[in-house]
């Protein structure tokens, strides 16, 4: 019972990480359709600029959040206007291939500058936030990390349904030339949202270095374990990123205790697969119906 | 005997066979001649044994990049796999060879059959999904065939390995490069004639509109499905014949090079390359292993200068960086690759200096 419940604990806390990554991936994902195979590479991006501010630098660490974000938001930006903008109307293929290339470019780049080491930030939450129950011990970076998914959550899920600028990016996501002819000014609603992709990123960077430590090869390698996340809960849902996370977080764990660890890798994309066969929109995907 | 075909000064074509001309001019027939006959008589007794080596490696990575863009460049099914099934043409020569001797020239068309089934198998998806969900479940199906290389031990010799007898060939030894080169070379003009070939006929016709537009072709009658699995079929076939050349060329295998990365090459190679262009497919593959040996040597030759070691190790990530940077490249400047590159110097000689 001990052992059951410590894993559900671990997949809980696993799957939340999970799901925080997913979550920028399907803003950008809702607002763009583009599959962002770059997302790893961003989150690895915002977690190493925060180490640098606040351990290198030593920034006091409020304000080298703070520095992180507005980083990765322009990065968004930057990285929309040069490599996604003239991409524009082109083919899916080229579009995918261009973020895989991105991918490559950030992890060679980080690489670069920082190798293959694995680093870790000064200890900075409060001790307060350790969380007991029984004899079970939940690590106060989990509770953090929680904390924090849980105000995404509410965020996002505020901001797309009730802010314009939110309206905007699901007209866009939807029909881009129906959203053209309504006056929704396309390029800015790309541009925003790989600006606040990047600074999800940023964040779920952040909290998976608490958790880990940070290595470029580990972090950047999430980006590719989001896709069994977010094809479970539906590409464009973000309460289904939150809820596939979690699903997939305890599925791993489950099957690295009980079964095999060697499966604990390999097991998410078999359930991908299965998903896809069964119910390719996902549990809260928009279901695409087409006629011949 | 007929007059020599020169180019037009216009389209003055009047019948289908005109247009589905493979060398629109005698001339394209001559240079490909002179071109064959270069390769076999002069290529291999003119490089060293590395020079040899690499253009052997670009023989075989070509052969299955024919084959990925014949599925992603003709039929738009993209496959993030096509590294895996390498991988598995390459394990599937090596179980046949080893465990059930079968000698080489069996083997390798085996292993392509083998690789084709298992195509179809994680191909099947495609029946309910298209675009970016057939994508994912291509990268799952690389993923869990990696997973296979490793685990089924009893086969595939887990992380050790499968280490081949040298190959022969009608009692000759396959051993050496030159040997290998002719045997490579061989496959490679006969399959590149075919997948030519394939483009031109009823189901490459197919492919090309299920590719432009699925559901038209479905109004159409084009039984999209039977047509998307047979380029899963033809293109997994491709990649499984390469993998069994490679798994004879290199003697041992391990399940290290067919990773996620592999694929990501071949993508790479046929987008840099041209989408829908078999000569494409060769100069992506041309372009994409001559890159990475430069860089390559760029790094060992630092490693030389005693004074720049901490230098040369930095550097090695700067690789991918610039892998990353080729791709970006193509992607935004030269969507249609070097294909497009080489038919636009090609026509400014023709036309030069009449050039409008």
């Amino acid at each position: 019972m001990e052992f059951f419940l410590q894993l559900t604990i671990n997949g809980l806390s696993l799957g939340f990480l999970y799901a925080l990554a997913a979550l920028g991936f399907v803003m950008i994902f809702k607002s763009s359709s583009v599959l962002n195979f770059a997302h790893g590479a961003l989150m690895a991006i915002g977690a190493f600029l925060f180490l640098v501010l606040s351990t290198w630098a030593n920034l006091p660490i409020w304000l080298a959040f703070l520095l992180t974000l507005i980083g990765s938001f322009s990065l968004g930006f930057i990285i929309e206007r040069f490599f996604l903008r003239p991409l524009i109307g082109e083919a899916l293929i080229e579009v995918i291939m261009l973020t895989l290339g991105l991918f490559i470019m950030i992890k060679g780049l980080l690489l670069f500058i920082f190798g293959g080491d694995l680093y870790s930030y000064r200890k900075f939450l409060p001790p307060a936030l350790t969380f007991h129950w029984g004899g079970i011990e939940v690590a106060g970076v989990y509770v953090a990390a929680f904390i924090i998914g849980l105000i995404f959550l509410a965020q996002f899920g505020f901001f797309f349904k009730y802010s314009s600028q939110g309206i905007y990016m699901r007209s866009v996501a939807d029909n881009q030339p129906a959203a053209m002819a309504l006056g929704v000014h396309v390029r800015r609603v790309f541009a925003l949202s790989w600006a606040i992709a990047a600074l999800v990123a940023a964040m779920s960077g952040i909290v998976l270095g608490i958790i880990n430590g940070i290595n470029v090869h580990e972090v950047s390698d999430i980006g590719l374990k989001v896709f069994p996340v977010v094809i479970l809960g539906g590409l464009d849902s973000i309460g289904g990123a939150i809820l596939g996370g979690i699903i997939i977080g305890l599925l791993e764990t489950f099957t690295g205790g009980y079964l095999s660890s060697g499966l604990r890798e390999v097991i998410p994309y078999i359930a991908l697969i299965i998903i896809l066969l069964v119910k390719p929109y996902g549990l809260f995907g928009l279901v695409e119906i087409e006629r011949v | 005997m007929r007059r020599l075909r020169f180019h037009p000064c216009g389209n003055y074509r009047e019948t289908y066979e005109e247009e589905l001309a493979i060398f629109e001019t005698d001339f394209g027939r001559l240079s490909t001649l002179v071109g064959l006959i270069l390769l076999f008589a002069v290529v291999p007794f003119i490089s060293d044994a590395y020079i040899l080596y690499i253009i052997n490696t670009i023989g075989i990575f070509a052969i299955a990049a024919i084959g990925l863009n014949l599925l992603i460049g003709y039929t738009g099914q993209i496959s993030l796999g096509h590294g895996a099934f390498f991988g598995v043409g390459a394990y599937a020569g090596a179980i046949l060879s080893t465990k059930a001797g079968l000698p080489f020239i069996i083997a390798v068309p085996a292993a392509g059959f083998i690789t084709a089934i298992v195509g179809v198998i994680f191909g099947s998806p495609s029946i309910r999904l298209k675009h970016l969900y057939l994508c994912i479940a291509t990268l799952a199906s690389q993923f869990i065939l990696e997973y296979i290389f490793v685990q089924w031990e009893s086969m595939t010799g887990g992380a050790m390995g499968i280490s081949i007898p040298a190959a022969s060939l009608f009692g000759i030894d396959l051993g050496s490069d030159r040997n290998f080169f002719y045997v490579i070379f061989f496959c490679f003009s006969i399959l590149t004639w075919m997948a030519v070939n394939i483009t031109r006929t009823r189901y490459g016709r197919a492919f090309i509109a299920i590719r432009d537009n699925d559901q038209a072709a479905e109004g159409m009658g084009i039984p999209i499905f039977l047509y998307k699995l047979l380029a899963f079929a033809i293109s997994s076939f491709y990649a499984g014949f390469a993998g069994a050349l490679f798994a004879f060329y290199m003697i041992s295998i391990t399940p290290e090079p067919f990773g996620i990365w592999l694929s990501i090459e071949y993508i790479a190679m046929i987008i840099i390359g041209g989408l829908g262009s078999i000569p494409g497919s060769v100069f992506g593959t041309l372009f994409i292993i001559t890159l990475s040996e430069v860089l390559s040597h760029t790094t060992q030759y630092l490693m030389n200068i005693s004074a720049s070691i901490g230098a040369a190790t930095t550097i090695a990530p700067l690789r991918e960086f610039i892998y990353g940077l080729a791709i970006i490249l193509f992607i935004i400047f030269e969507p249609k690759g070097l294909a497009e590159v080489w038919r636009i110097v090609r026509s400014s000689f023709r036309l030069w200096p009449f050039s409008y």
